[in-house]
């Protein structure tokens, strides 16, 4: 089998290119402990096998930041067969840099020079033979979307593979390959098995912390890192920064390479006039704002036929299948309300939700608008501590958390990404807004819209103090510089987007399943077993959630709530959508009467502090398996649980005690 | 820029206005930013264009073939020489 790596700045089509060779046979998951996406796939050509790994889309491959670290691991470590470095023809002078820096990892590479159509109609014309005279590896023009040129490519590799050659290392000024060949001349006597010497050179002298950590490891390297640190300090006398000038060198290279194969008059393109429409001075924020509420109502209209339909079907079949094992406890357990069954369905009925959400964002990451928009929100967002982008999954949370904690897929830096996921539930979802809608309506009328925006509104503010709070404590208020390459719009490819949409789909259900039905079933055991002999109960009055609401009123004596309130909390983990109906269940009224029988028997007070609680506690355990899955740490979901609750439960005491004090009651 | 067009004169990104084009001839600022300004091709001597500037805010540049967004901060550390 031959392994294969892709690797290439983002939004060069890389994806597409992936998508061609492996076609439906891909797996989606995560890069071992990290929250980076891992898209591995087999391939066939002239009857060989191929494994395809996929991997982040970087500019560079520094130990600054995880992707970069992700991708030149895996050609150091794994050492894949071949490398294709997919590069944007129409953008190939910055493109080369990745080029060179995985060139001199020294590998066996082929050049995939895709969107070479769109390079012509921008007026640049690449000289392909040239090019790899100059490269010293094969260069396949290709535009992936049409599939042009995935055969030549397919053949290249296995071309490449079987002749065994890496591709000649890059060679720079005099003054450089002299400090390199010093550092070459001791490396070369250390057992460094895994490594190409000259890449370790070229990395001591950029200074490259990952580096000079591994090399500390093995056994007489001392001599060599002493070393590296005099010849940085001597180019940096002459030069400044080493790592700048090492770079600069890189690009001396570029300019030569492109002076002699690329041919450019950049000529006005439609991506041009594009920029001019979406980025105006005036119109580009309404633009944004309307196109978000499209992709807001797109997702939740085109989901929602589906997620109903899933949650009714779940819900009939737990009715007829109810009874079946003649065991009520096993029977409730499976079929009843908080039951198993009717578990699975809910956990389904967010998979149309998700894929519906990530095929939208699919499209208009593709298109090049997501950059655009973060650029837009810059300005705005950056006042409030946050990055453009962060913007998208806080509206998608109004529709649903666990649509908005997806979303944050887009936010490239890992911890702005943390900070959006760990406070996303703060965004009022519609399950909740329907809860209080009930609830507002028996208390304010016609204020009920006034008091239904005061928790949206909270529940932002909260968002954006806890940001802050995070990035100052937690992350040392480092405020990334925003630098960010918007790339040429083009058409979005339905392929990519359906199997992408496809396999996160599918990876939902099979990772943040688990986690709900875990969630269900502990509800569902609290709520069916009787507190005193532990054996089954319909009651739920006498079940040990009640048990656990009484224990637990003296806590809440403060707020004013009664034992039932704090179960139909409890059960709201599971799904906020159940919080009216199991109040109503506990106070044996009907949902219909629920309404004046809570005006009659609360205070307007106590009830404004119960929604600032259920607003802020904890979403619903399906957002918790969300949490969980793309953060992919424990730390971070019961960091954000835990300050869910607290919080809630701070705020609603307030709200209670300074409410009851204003009204002098 | 009409008041400065006899003499080519340098300025931080920020203030050159739309469809302006210079010359990098400085890049301050942290090693963070500088690095990543450099991965994007925008180095010492290379020709930009500001494409879009949002008055006292984010700016969106052209430099060797591609466009990059640059925040007010960053724009403000590039310093480059206004071509008459």
């Amino acid at each position: 089998m031959i392994r294969v790596a892709l690797a290439g700045n983002p939004n060069v089509g890389k994806s597409v290119i992936f998508n061609n060779l492996t076609g439906s046979r891909q797996h989606v998951g995560n890069w071992p402990g990290k929250t980076v996406e891992k898209k591995e796939g087999y391939a066939s050509c002239d009857g060989e096998e191929f494994y395809v790994v996929d991997l982040p889309g970087t500019y560079s491959l520094t130990a600054y930041s995880v992707e970069e670290l992700i991708a030149r691991d895996f050609i150091v470590k794994e050492k894949p067969d071949v490398v294709v470095i997919v590069v944007d023809a129409s953008n190939i002078e910055r493109n080369l840099y990745l080029v060179l820096q995985v060139l001199e990892l020294g590998v066996r590479a082929v050049v995939a020079l895709n969107k070479i159509d769109l390079a012509r109609s921008m007026g640049v014309e690449i000289n392909v033979e040239e090019l790899k005279k100059l490269l010293g590896i094969p260069v396949v023009p290709t535009v992936a979307p049409r599939k042009q040129g995935m055969k030549e490519l397919c053949e290249k590799i296995l071309e490449v593979a079987r002749r065994g050659k890496e591709a000649p290392l890059p060679r720079y000024g005099r003054e450089l390959e002299e400090a390199v060949g010093e550092l070459e001349k001791i490396l070369s006597s250390l057992e460094l098995k895994t490594y190409n010497i000259r890449w370790l050179a070229i990395k001591l002298i950029e200074g490259d912390k990952a580096v000079e950590k591994e090399l500390e490891k093995i056994g007489g390297s001392g001599k060599v890192i002493e070393k590296a640190k005099r010849i940085r300090r001597r180019l940096e006398r002459k030069y400044g920064d080493p790592e700048i000038y090492v770079i600069n060198e890189r690009y001396r290279i570029i300019q030569d390479i492109v002076s002699k194969a690329v041919k450019s008059a950049r000529r006005m393109t439609v991506s041009d006039l594009l920029d001019q429409a979406f980025l105006d001075k005036y119109l580009g924020i309404p633009v944004f704002l309307t196109i978000l509420w499209i992709l807001f109502q797109f997702t939740f209209i085109a989901s929602t036929p589906l997620v109903d339909l899933i949650g009714d079907l779940f819900a009939v079949l737990s009715e007829h299948l109810s009874g079946l094992t003649g065991n009520p406890y096993v029977d409730y357990l499976l079929f009843g309300e908080y039951g198993v069954l009717n578990g699975i369905g809910m956990v389904l009925s967010f998979v149309p939700l998700i894929m519906a959400l990530y095929f939208a964002l699919s499209l208009f990451e593709d298109f090049g608008y997501m950059a655009r928009a973060a650029f837009l929100m810059d300005k705005i967002m950056r006042k409030l501590g946050l990055t453009g982008r962060t913007i998208i999954p806080m509206i998608l949370g109004f529709g649903c958390n666990v649509a908005g904690i997806y979303g944050t897929r887009i936010i490239p830096e890992e911890e702005d990404r943390i900070i959006a996921v760990v406070t996303n539930p703060l965004m009022m979802c519609s399950a909740r807004l329907a809860a209080f809608a009930v609830i507002a309506a028996a208390f304010w009328q016609n204020a009920a819209g006034s008091v239904l925006l005061s928790l949206y509104v909270a529940g932002i503010a909260l968002a954006i103090a806890i940001s802050l709070i995070l990035k100052k404590l937690v992350f040392r208020g480092k405020v990334s510089p925003f630098i960010m390459e918007l790339p040429p719009y083009q058409a979005p490819s339905l392929r990519v987007a359906l199997t992408q949409t496809w396999m996160r789909g599918s990876l939902f259900f099979k990772k943040a399943g688990t986690v709900i039905l875990l969630g269900l079933i502990i509800v569902g055991v609290l709520a069916a077993t009787n507190a005193s002999t532990f054996a089954f109960t319909d009651n739920v009055q006498n079940s040990l959630v009640a048990a656990l609401g009484r224990a637990l009123q003296p806590l809440f004596a403060p707020l004013g709530w009664d034992w039932r309130l704090i179960v139909a909390v409890v059960f709201g983990f599971v799904a906020k959508e159940i919080v009216i109906g199991a109040t109503a269940m506990l106070y044996g009224v009907s949902e219909d009467e629920f309404a004046s029988f809570i005006a009659q028997n609360y205070d307007p007070i106590t009830m404004y502090a119960y929604m600032v609680f259920v607003l802020i506690y904890v979403p619903c355990v399906a957002s918790i398996a969300a949490i969980k899955h793309e953060t992919g740490s424990w730390k971070w979901t019961a960091f954000t649980v835990a300050y869910e609750v607290g919080l809630a439960y701070l705020l609603s005491l307030a709200v209670t005690v300074l409410g009851r004090a204003l009204a002098g009651v | 820029m009409t008041g400065f067009a006899p003499i080519a004169r340098v300025f931080p990104l920020a203030f050159l206005p739309e469809g302006a084009q210079g010359v990098v001839r400085e890049i301050r600022g942290g090693l963070n930013a500088r690095r990543r300004l450099y991965e994007l091709g925008l180095t010492e001597g290379t020709l930009v264009r500001v494409v879009r500037s949002m008055g006292p805010g984010p700016i969106v540049v052209e430099v060797r073939g591609a466009r990059i967004a640059l925040g007010r901060g960053v724009s403000m550390k590039v310093l480059v020489e206004v071509m008459g």
